[in-house]
């Protein structure tokens, strides 16, 4: 037993703390968050591709570091603390991961070391309308080799260039081109983007099988317990801001970290972090050595993870106080990237719904 | 990451578990007339194969062992009907205490007997003037010869009734700041003078009491350190009650199921409600961040680094969420919820239980307020709390309540 990361892997976080630090201050996520045109940064996008970790978990023979997951969620952490402005989860936790569970051989050697080596952005289209993607939700359907259908929002599918889609009877790969149309989305969280994709009898191929639900659940709960990663290492972004600013702010002649009232805030926000990190770990383990109790351990991270990002989240602000609400302050940047990483693959409560439904099932067998 | 054994660690728990099936199977066919005498004959047995402190030193009658076995045997043992309370206290935090201050023969003495269950121990800290306020204490100590002489009153000692022995902080000094006058002595919880009167809890259950001292002679010999710097003993006693007391997991999934199954809402079983499913995977999501918590504390134990505060986030969780969810359940049974008696009740009446022992254990070895400012000062490295009674002498502070 052993539930921290090892010393490689702190290593490896480190550095890429570092590295982060160096390219991808607020500066550049404002960058982003300021330009309505700018769906990401391009120069963090080619650093990030440069130092290999969008192969961290891509074997090598697909041109990946094959490195283990536990590797990716170290360097997810660290991007989420970052809050990098570039579409590495759409990218890396769900088409490369898609591919990998899914995809022909044919298909991974065609895309995985381009999604390695940062040739090709990926989108992963499931939404069609407001509430849980479920068999009823869905309209876009295939037929004779090309799909037809709306899919609104799709994160990054205004730049992707390859499109994994939920249509009714299993997923399909799209290849941006002919009869594939975007419309960039305003959103909460301009620092990622995201659009309406159309597609008009746009050729593809079959990704997976018959069963498509099924097939994107599989890859929510391997995507689940990356973003849960991202999702803490904002929670601790967040919680740093507070306690830096709670220190330096003087009020009624002290520093406000002084008073109790924000003294248990920032405790409330690190016992939450802490219970999110514990549940992460034990998701990284389940993913990294592909346990039994994925499905249950992603939903346990998930839930964590959102529920702590957001009252970091929020509670920074409020630490911050009147200029904790300022386009120029930077809490807003972690605010509303815990509202784009809590729902990119189904909101809380879509997950609250499964983790019991998993504990029924195990529970029965 | 690695939740699975090591092949080591798979091996110790196979021993453990063959150990544990002989041994509890013998000891059930034992006849006991109580609980206390079950609990003895236990610990006795555990003692004799090294597994009732596993990471106590072989030469004090341990295991010699490692943290990670220890949690594995407690895993293992916890399957089986043999968990008693008896013995935690002392052997977490007071015998630990002797250990680090006593003397060689008081060591020789004390510890065996303790790690076998034949001597209980108990912690004479709290009194009614000084609950999160440790170092608040009036009890009076004065020297007389080669004795101390003890008067006064301590409250909310655990088990204190049942218990042989203790370790007792009290005032040696009121002319000195309140931390600097306190001395530690070990003693005979039946000396002459000492009256244990139990205190009924409003759970029902009477397992504090308070104690009061009337001309307690203890010798000096039986002090744990340097005289007014009993402090720095007591701290040592609380850094093990964390670590013994911070890894409650609350209510644990087994019970949060059987309680979203066992009853019946308005259309079907509980469990069946959409709004109470969403409440039950947030307490699952608690339980299982605390055990992993702790699991991760281990790691850093088996690391050779010492667990520090964090582990206080245990016990703003465990106590918070048994209230929470027992109230839940408590309410879920609708008018029926109001009746306490568990003949009648779902689980034997467990939530119930749980509502009135709930208020306690969110007091109990650090509030809620007093955990999250350990973790705001100690952990984040916030400003301490304005302390007003600092530099003043004990005797000048001004008494309330």
């Amino acid at each position: 037993m052993n539930f921290d990361y090892s010393d490689d892997q702190k290593m490896l976080k480190d550095e890429a703390r570092r590295f982060l630090a160096a390219k991808c201050d607020a500066k550049v996520v404002r960058g982003v968050l300021d330009q309505d045109d700018c769906a990401y940064d391009a120069a963090l996008w080619r650093a990030v591709a440069a130092q290999g970790w969008l192969g961290t978990a891509i074997p090598e023979n697909y041109g990946g570091l094959g490195l283990g997951h536990v590797e990716l969620c170290a360097l997810a952490e660290e991007l989420g603390r970052a809050c990098a402005p570039i579409p590495f989860a759409s990218t890396v936790y769900f088409v490369a991961e898609a591919l990998m569970l899914f995809g022909s051989e044919a298909q991974k050697a065609k895309w995985l070391p381009r999604i390695a080596a940062g040739e090709a952005i990926g989108a992963f289209a499931t939404s069609e309308r407001a509430g849980p993607v479920t068999q009823a939700s869905l309209h876009t359907v295939a037929t004779g080799g090309t799909l037809s259908g709306e899919k609104i929002p799709v994160t990054d599918g205004d730049v992707a260039d390859l499109i994994v889609v939920l249509a009714k009877d299993g997923m399909y790969l799209v290849e941006k081109g002919a009869g594939v149309s975007a419309e960039v989305l305003r959103t909460l969280d301009p620092t990622r983007s995201a659009a309406k994709l159309v597609f008009d009898r746009a050729p593809v191929e079959r990704l997976g099988g018959d069963d498509g639900i099924v097939a994107m659940q599989a890859v929510f709960d391997r995507a689940a317990v990356l973003l849960a990663f991202e999702q803490l290492g904002g929670a601790d972004r967040c919680l740093e801001m507070a306690k830096d600013y709670a220190l330096e702010r003087f009020a009624f002649g002290r520093a406000i970290a002084g008073y109790q009232a924000i003294k248990h805030k920032l405790a409330d926000i690190y016992v939450k972090n802490e219970i999110a990190r514990s549940n992460a770990y034990y998701g990284a383990w389940a993913l990294n050595s592909a346990a039994p109790e994925l499905p249950l351990a992603a939903a346990t991270a998930r839930v964590a993870a959102s529920e702590a990002f957001w009252f970091a989240s929020k509670e920074n602000i409020q630490t911050h106080g009147g200029i904790g609400f300022t386009w120029e302050a930077d809490p807003q940047l972690y605010y509303r990237r815990s509202r784009q990483l809590s729902l990119v693959a189904g909101a809380p409560a879509t997950w609250r719904e499964r983790l019991v439904s998993q504990l029924e099932m195990r529970n029965a067998a | 990451m690695d939740f699975n054994d090591t092949p080591e660690e798979a091996g110790y728990r196979a021993a453990a578990r063959a150990w544990l099936e002989k041994n509890v199977a013998g000891h059930k066919a034992l006849p006991h007339a109580d609980d206390m005498a079950a609990a003895r004959s236990w610990q006795a047995r555990k003692a004799a194969a090294g597994y009732a402190q596993i990471t106590w030193p072989k030469e004090w009658g341990g295991g010699g062992g490692t943290p990670i076995q220890s949690v594995i045997f407690g895993q293992e043992e916890a399957k089986f009907p043999v968990q008693y309370g008896y013995f935690t206290i002392g052997l977490g935090m007071c015998v630990p205490t002797v250990m680090a201050f006593a003397d060689d023969a008081t060591k020789r003495r004390f510890v065996g007997p303790a790690l076998r269950g034949e001597e209980i121990w108990s912690q004479l800290f709290s009194e009614p003037a000084g609950g999160s306020d440790v170092a608040a204490i009036r009890t009076r100590a004065v020297r007389d010869g080669d004795d101390w002489v003890v008067n006064g009153q301590k409250v909310w000692t655990s088990g204190a009734h049942y218990s042989d022995y203790g370790i007792v902080l009290v005032r040696t000094n009121v002319d000195v700041p309140k931390h600097k006058g306190l001395t530690m002595f070990w003693l005979d919880l039946r000396s002459p003078g000492i009256e244990i009167r139990p205190i009924h809890q409003m759970s029902g259950g009477s397992n504090f009491n308070e104690i009061y001292f009337t001309d307690v002679r203890i010798p000096d010999s039986q002090r744990l350190g340097a005289v007014d710097d009993g402090w720095k003993v007591a701290l040592v006693t609380l850094m093990n009650e964390r670590l013994a007391v911070g890894g409650g997991t609350g209510a644990s999934p087994k019970e949060i199921l059987a309680l979203a199954k066992g009853l019946d809402a308005a259309d079907g079983p509980l469990i069946a409600d959409p709004a109470f499913r969403q409440r039950l995977a947030d307490w699952y999501v608690q339980a299982e961040g605390l055990r992993n918590t702790r699991m991760r504390t281990i790691t850093a134990l088996s690391r050779g680094q010492t667990p520090g505060p964090e582990s206080s986030i245990g016990k703003i969780i465990a106590a918070n969420q048994l209230q929470d969810l027992g109230n839940a359940a408590v309410e879920a049974e609708g008018q029926y919820g109001i009746i306490a008696d568990p003949a009648l009740l779902p689980l034997k009446g467990l939530f119930q239980t749980a509502v009135m022992n709930a208020p306690g254990l969110r007091i109990a070895g650090g509030t809620d307020e007093i955990l999250k400012n350990i973790i705001a000062e100690r952990v984040l490295g916030l400003p301490g709390e304005i302390r007003v009674d600092k530099d003043a002498a004990f005797r000048d502070l001004p008494v309330g309540r």
